[in-house]
């Protein structure tokens, strides 16, 4: 008996469509790229979903209506969004949930230190493995069949439609087929091409760490852009790119190895120069900015350096930083130009405003600001002065790639402004569609879900045409 | 801060399968101390328990912050499966076996006498040992005093152990057991206490603890569904399994000490009848523990091989084999009521009653002390203000 639907994929987006497509009736089968235990793929790093919401909604406080939710995805992306598909998405974010808990999936109110989110943000309970172990546990149930290690190199497609699957020398059909198989951010010789040389000859690319899994490699997706030209979108340089721990291991280093002291800190790069205002808004705003800015440093590298009163007012970062009683000694403990850096801080902390630092509140955004100093800190600008002082390497970390296929609301992968009938694309694999640039947390599991659902419900109803098709072959 | 590369790098070549040689790498406290740093960068777990509140108030993790955190952790196993970080990860985080192999530390080392705080190491040798002594011990007396064990059954137990006699034996050891564990508490309560905001404790802080122990809360997984045992699956079982071990044991204590009211108060010889309100406790208590400890044996056979730590599963075992022996045997006493096999029962039963206090204060018994101690500081501890401000970043 042939497989109704095949998805490809086992994070978020994938399991979306696998529940969908088996609560409508179709025999469905999921592969995996990842053995068990890696399961998920980015989506098990995940922590949370925007939702919008008219008035106080469980674990979510007073409302975050459809107007501003769309108004923040526009300012973030620039306009570089799909107003129909945005508003789609933004839409199914206010109803997905009560599916999901059906699923399995328990939200539970913001964590410490994630505070500011508790209005626009849906915490999953122990966060995204726990969310795709719910899916998969519900998917087994629900009679989905479901294999690890089952990488997909290359599908085949007649006349836009799809025909079959092939992993290894295996040859898997099925009547539809949803691609949820994530971007393209693990695959390190795309990234080094797609960012090329700078100007000082660095491969910038080479110093990016991948935030999740390693099994987003993007095979499908050039697969399917160059060799069966289907439509694409983005541009391959645009990424959710955030400041991690130098330290961080090369794949999966998760939440864990985000630096949070930037705002609170002066940031500088390997010629001991700061380069941008790291107090300009609370962290979390800023957060996706520093990922880009510090990959435009030379050796794509930079240092936040604190002082004494910074510790406790910040996210605990994983690694130690490291340590020095004066601010020279701490130069040379990071490699840095001595006379350079101590130009640099001097500079700051002589513009940081005395009369001020008594009004410094981490909390609000405060009036202690520098005078005279380029680039300027707007808030949280106090002296680095009281020993021991504290510095923390930091590296771009990619967290997902915005290159993907285009589509509509349908979910339809699209070959020459056609879309397929039975070809369907979700998640990361898609998501430049509403974001072409820029990102606001909880958007990545908005836009999987929401296309995750519709191309499950779209494939089912795909095969089940199909299905009709042969019925009335085999009675003609 | 502590430092965290070299525990990496020891993570790293532990996942390679290469030799750890790392002192750090034997230190159960500094494993803890380890993953909790992970987990004060992460927090995704927050929702699961009091282990993760608790931890966001600290940012480095000493002796005794470790000590308090492991009691107060319940096994449940629902940070580990949540976990990004748990095996293959090359952090390898697992939390509730860190925390469960520093627990079996605390228990031995706030241990009294402390030379006694070793029976834990060989705990499931400790159980039986103790209990073929103590039935050995029975018999003997059985004999000796009976001349035959299998004679006629007399009307009274106290026929075959004259009640002075037994009250003789049991009342030292049921004694030493509380003292013992009250020494181990008060040693525990002297470390966590400077650590956990130094208040003393207050009415609605107790209340709030005694909730928590007497309806398991943190088995719950934070929704109510429960908690994990051999799968990602929540499953209730082991939070009521536990609900029937623990009531049915403070039934049966209960029962005990009606009886001894009843014998001296009001002359009232045992055996008692069924519709005496001993026999009623003792009954329901027996038969919840028997049902409580298979159910509790029967979900450590199958439980994941990466929650808690195997070294202690004898422990566990130990303890819930006892306790199922005490029910089993109790219940087939007043079974045997009037039969000649009576004496046999009434010393084997006698014997596991003996064994079980005797090891109590170097068992698992020790974790539901423990355990309640740390949720109380908890419950204290949470009333005072946040020493971390990390504001509203
Ligand atoms: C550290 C981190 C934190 C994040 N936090 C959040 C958050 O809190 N909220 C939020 O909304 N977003 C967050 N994101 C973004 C979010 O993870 C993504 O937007 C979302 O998970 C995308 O889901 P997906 O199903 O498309 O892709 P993924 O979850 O990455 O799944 C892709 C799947 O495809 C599989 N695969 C890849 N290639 C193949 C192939 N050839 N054959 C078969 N299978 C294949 C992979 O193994 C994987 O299972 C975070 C991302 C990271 C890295
Ligand atoms: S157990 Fe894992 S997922 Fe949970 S808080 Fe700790 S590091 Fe994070
Ligand atoms: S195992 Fe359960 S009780 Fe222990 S720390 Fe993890 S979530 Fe908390």
């Amino acid at each position: 008996m042939g497989t109704d639907v095949l998805v490809i994929g086992g994070g978020n987006a994938a399991l979306c469509a696998a529940l969908m497509a088996a609560e409508a009736g179709a025999s469905v089968l999921l592969l995996e790229a990842a053995p068990r235990e890696l399961r998920g793929g980015n989506s098990a790093h995940t922590r949370n979903l925007r939702c919008m919401h008219d008035a106080p909604q469980d674990v979510l406080v007073d409302a975050y209506p459809e107007e501003e939710y769309w108004q923040d995805l526009l300012k973030v992306t620039g306009g570089r969004t799909s107003e129909p598909l945005a508003r789609l998405v933004i839409r199914a974010s206010s109803t997905c949930r009560g599916w999901m808990q059906r699923h399995g999936v328990r939200f539970q109110p913001p964590l410490s230190g994630a505070l500011h989110v508790a209005r626009t943000n849906a915490f999953f309970m122990g966060g995204g493995k726990a969310l795709v172990n719910a899916y998969f546990r519900s998917a087994e149930r629900l009679g989905v069949r479901i294999r690890y290690q089952a990488p997909v190199q290359r599908i085949e497609l007649q006349d836009g439609r799809f025909v079959a699957a092939w992993v290894g020398d295996e040859r898997i059909t099925a009547k539809a087929c949803v691609l949820a198989a994530g971007g393209f951010e693990s695959n390190r010789e795309w990234l080094r091409e797609a960012w090329g040389r700078n100007e000082r000859g660095e491969w910038p690319a080479d110093n990016f760490l991948i935030r999740g899994t390693r099994f987003n490699q993007g095979t499908l997706l050039r697969h399917l852009i160059e060799e069966h030209r289907a439509d694409a979108i983005g541009d391959p340089t645009q990424a959710h790119m955030v400041a991690i721990d130098a330290r961080a291991p090369l794949y999966d280093g998760g939440i864990c190895t985000r630096i949070d002291c930037v705002s609170l800190s002066v940031v500088v790069n390997r010629e001991a120069r700061r380069f941008y205002d790291e107090g300009e808004d609370f962290w979390p705003k800023r957060y996706a900015i520093w990922g880009r800015l510090v990959a435009q440093q030379p050796g794509q590298t930079a240092w936040s350096v604190i002082d004494a009163k910074a510790v406790g007012r910040f996210m605990p970062p994983v690694f130690p930083g490291v340590v020095a009683h004066s601010l020279p000694e701490l130069a040379r403990r990071l490699g840095l130009d001595e006379t350079a850096f101590m130009q640099t801080l001097n500079d700051y902390n002589r513009a940081c405003r005395r009369d001020h630092a008594g009004h410094f509140d981490h909390t609000v955004l405060d009036d202690c600001r520098t005078e005279g100093l380029a680039p300027v800190k707007s808030h949280w600008a106090r002296p680095i002065d009281t020993a021991p002082f504290y510095g923390y390497a930091l590296r771009p970390g990619v967290t997902f790639t915005y290159l993907g296929l285009r589509t509509d609301e349908t979910a339809a992968v699209r070959f020459g402004g056609q879309p397929s009938a039975n070809l369907f694309v979700a998640g990361e694999m898609m998501a430049g569609n509403v974001l072409g640039q820029g990102y606001t947390a909880g958007v990545g599991m908005s836009i999987g879900t929401a296309f995750g659902r519709i191309a499950g419900t779209r494939a089912a109803a795909a095969a089940a045409a199909a299905r009709g098709r042969e019925v009335q072959h085999a009675l003609a | 801060m502590r430092s965290l590369d070299p525990l990496i790098e020891e993570a790293r070549a532990l996942a390679d399968g290469q030799p750890v040689s790392s002192p750090s790498a034997h230190s159960a406290e500094g494993e803890v101390a380890r993953v909790l740093q992970i987990c004060n960068a992460c927090r995704y777990c927050e929702g699961f328990c009091a282990v993760f509140p608790a931890m966001t108030r600290r940012l480095e993790f000493h002796r005794a912050d470790v000590h308090y955190l492991a009691n107060l952790c319940h096994n449940c196993g629902a940070c580990l499966h949540a976990c990004q970080y748990a095996p293959p990860h090359e952090f390898q985080v697992n939390v509730p076996r860190a925390m469960a192999e520093v627990r079996g530390r605390t228990y031995a080392e706030y241990a009294w006498p402390a030379p006694l705080g070793r029976l834990y190491q060989r705990n499931g040798l400790t159980l039986s040992v103790a209990l073929a002594a103590a039935l050995a011990l029975f018999l003997i007396l059985a004999v000796a005093l009976r001349g035959s064990l299998a004679g006629t059954p007399a009307g009274s137990f106290y026929d075959i152990f004259p009640h002075h006699l037994l009250v003789g034996l049991f009342a030292p050891v049921f004694g030493f057991a509380a003292l013992a564990l009250a020494m181990g508490l008060r040693r525990f309560w002297r470390d966590v206490t400077p650590v956990t905001s130094g208040q003393p404790v207050s009415a609605p802080a107790s209340a709030e603890a005694a909730g928590h122990v007497l309806t398991l809360t943190y088995l719950d997984g934070g929704h109510g569904e429960g908690c994990h045992n051999e799968d990602d699956a929540w499953t209730l079982a082991r939070r009521r399994l536990h609900h029937l071990t623990f009531y049915g044991f403070l039934l049966c204590f209960a029962a005990t000490g009606v009886g001894t009211l009843a014998h001296y108060l009001l002359g009232w010889a045992a055996p008692y009848p069924l519709a005496s309100l001993p026999k009623l406790l003792g009954v329901a208590g027996g038969v919840s523990l028997l049902i409580g400890t298979t159910g509790l044996g029967w979900l450590n056979l199958r439980r994941h091989p990466l929650h808690g730590a195997p070294a202690q599963r004898p422990m566990d075992r130990g303890f819930i084999a006892l306790l199922f022996l005490t029910s089993a045997s109790g219940l087939a006493l007043w079974l045997a009521a009037g039969s000649a096999a009576l004496p046999l029962w009434l010393c084997l039963h006698l014997g596991c009653v003996m064994a079980l206090f005797a090891t109590l204060p170097y068992g698992k018994f020790a974790h539901g002390i423990y355990r309640t101690a740390a949720l109380l500081r908890h419950a204290v501890e949470k009333r005072q203000p946040n020493p971390v401000g990390l504001g509203a970043d």
